[in-house]
């Protein structure tokens, strides 16, 4: 669950092109907030459960999919993690680095790949107006949330996205 | 002195300003209580509270709160490692309630290493909270008396939080503030990764002041003996987030093979002398994997003895 390589391997080199879209920070961040001000006119339409918000997800499986390996988590958190989704990171870590970063940057659990947060570092450095969200401290997950729509989520279920004792 | 908030023996000696050490036990394979007494009383005499490890390197061994359990009840002063990598927030939170009701008071919150680092790779890895997530939860059960999920407890634990760092895996500008969320989350204390690079400790630390961050949380620097070059060789890559500097794999390959553990003594004791004169430094953390037996000699020959004994 918590690794596709064989989605991964489907990919192919077309989403890898999409994939180089992750690298200009600042152009994603404009696109997202272009998407979220969309988004929350139509707001009354995006009823948790309707088709219209399935329909959503649909477009962030295909679309955050192909640009950042999105695994559906339900509560996208990209602008505090340098526009790169931290669920592609095998301990799915939303705070930062673990301490097993080797020492050429590539991750611990897959030492071929970079690591996820040597990535998320680097291009919050590049981002426009959120770059230092890299400094909160996010909520863990909530699970019940996945392969549910997070414009959704973050327009009508705002109290499901931390744990009810979490301090806000 | 600020008033003590968990009842630690390690949070007394750090708050009075003395330079601590604590050193790691490794959990045996075993179902037998004297193999931990036996691990714990080459350690107790000479430092002031004893890691247990959850698990370290996804290699299962007795739990971490089994054996801080047996050395509650001899009266030894336990940090209970706990680690995200096996648990979800319903058991960890169910075990720290536990180990508070045992006597467990030093917690030390980290995520853990991968599965794949273990004999079984196989298994399923959990990471359902992570370190930060996991500071911000104990220090929820322990100051509002709550649950994650809002329910009130009836008795709050009592912990002195601590959390782990490594400022020798990249990326290093970050470091600091990664430490900065723990200090936030909750953290009171720091263990770090081992050390064997002290400029790059010293250029952290920097970093580490100008945030504030070492007046706010009390660092304690992971050491250890390297037993051979071979292994310090083998340590280096196979050990994910250890770094060791060409120059120490040098000088232990300089010396004959019968004297090289001794050399990696020695290393370590110099390092323990070095980083004791950093400012933000407030002791050390000893790790001796499979060489228990050189940590009093490391912590005599770095000029830290006596301590105060840690028997009640």
């Amino acid at each position: 669950m918590l690794d596709r390589p064989a989605r991964r391997a489907h990919a192919g080199a077309r989403l890898q092109l999409l994939r180089g879209l992750q690298d200009p920070p600042r152009l994603l961040e404009a696109a997202y907030d272009v998407t979220a001000a969309a988004l929350r006119r139509v707001r009354r339409l995006l009823v948790p459960g309707s088709g219209a918000a399935r329909f959503v997800a649909w477009t962030e499986r295909v679309g955050k999919g192909a640009i950042f390996d999105c695994r559906m988590c339900g509560q996208c958190v990209l602008h505090a993690t340098g526009m790169t989704c931290p669920m592609t990171c095998p301990k799915q870590l939303r705070n930062g680095p673990c301490g097993g970063v080797r020492a050429d940057g590539h991750c611990e659990v897959h030492p071929e790949r970079c690591c996820v947060w040597v990535q998320a570092w680097d291009r919050s450095r590049r981002m426009r107006a959120c770059g230092e969200d890299v400094r909160q401290i996010l909520p863990p997950l909530n699970h019940s949330l996945h392969d549910t729509s997070a414009w959704v989520n973050d327009l009508h279920r705002q109290e499901l996205l931390a744990p009810r004792a979490w301090p806000r | 002195m600020a008033p003590l908030k968990s009842g630690s023996r390690l949070e007394h000696v750090l708050r009075s300003g003395r330079f601590a050490v604590t050193a790691e036990l490794n959990p045996p394979d075993s179902a037998d209580p004297q193999s931990v007494y036996e691990r714990a009383l080459v350690l107790s005499e000479v430092c002031d509270a004893i890691n247990a490890t959850d698990a370290s390197g996804a290699n299962v061994h007795m739990s971490s709160v089994g054996v801080c359990a047996l050395l509650t009840r001899a009266g030894y002063e336990p940090v209970m490692q706990v680690s995200c990598r096996d648990r979800n927030r319903i058991a960890i939170q169910g075990d720290l309630l536990g180990a508070a009701a045992m006597g467990v008071r030093n917690v030390l919150c980290i995520t853990g290493d991968g599965v794949q680092a273990g004999d079984q790779p196989d298994a399923k890895p959990v990471f359902d909270l992570d370190s930060v997530t996991l500071l911000r939860t104990a220090r929820l059960l322990g100051e509002e008396g709550r649950f994650l999920s809002g329910r009130q407890l009836d008795v709050p634990p009592r912990f002195f939080l601590g959390a782990a760092d490594n400022p020798f895996a990249p990326p290093f500008e970050f470091r600091p503030l990664r430490l900065a969320k723990k200090v936030e989350a909750g953290a009171d204390f720091i263990q770090t990764q081992y050390c064997f690079d002290v400029p790059r400790l010293a250029e952290y630390l920097r970093a580490v002041r100008d945030l504030g961050l070492h007046e706010r949380v009390f660092i304690l620097v992971g050491v250890g003996p390297l037993r051979s070059a071979r292994a310090a060789e083998w340590i280096r890559t196979h050990v994910p987030g250890v770094v060791i500097p060409d120059a120490i794999i040098r000088r232990l390959a300089g010396v004959p093979a019968a004297r090289q553990q001794e050399e990696g003594k020695d290393i370590c004791v110099e390092i323990v002398r070095q980083v004791r004169e950093l400012e933000g430094v407030s002791g050390v953390h000893v790790m001796a994997f499979r060489q228990e037996q050189l940590v009093a000699r490391i912590i005599e020959e770095a000029g830290l003895l006596p301590r105060q004994p840690q028997k009640r």
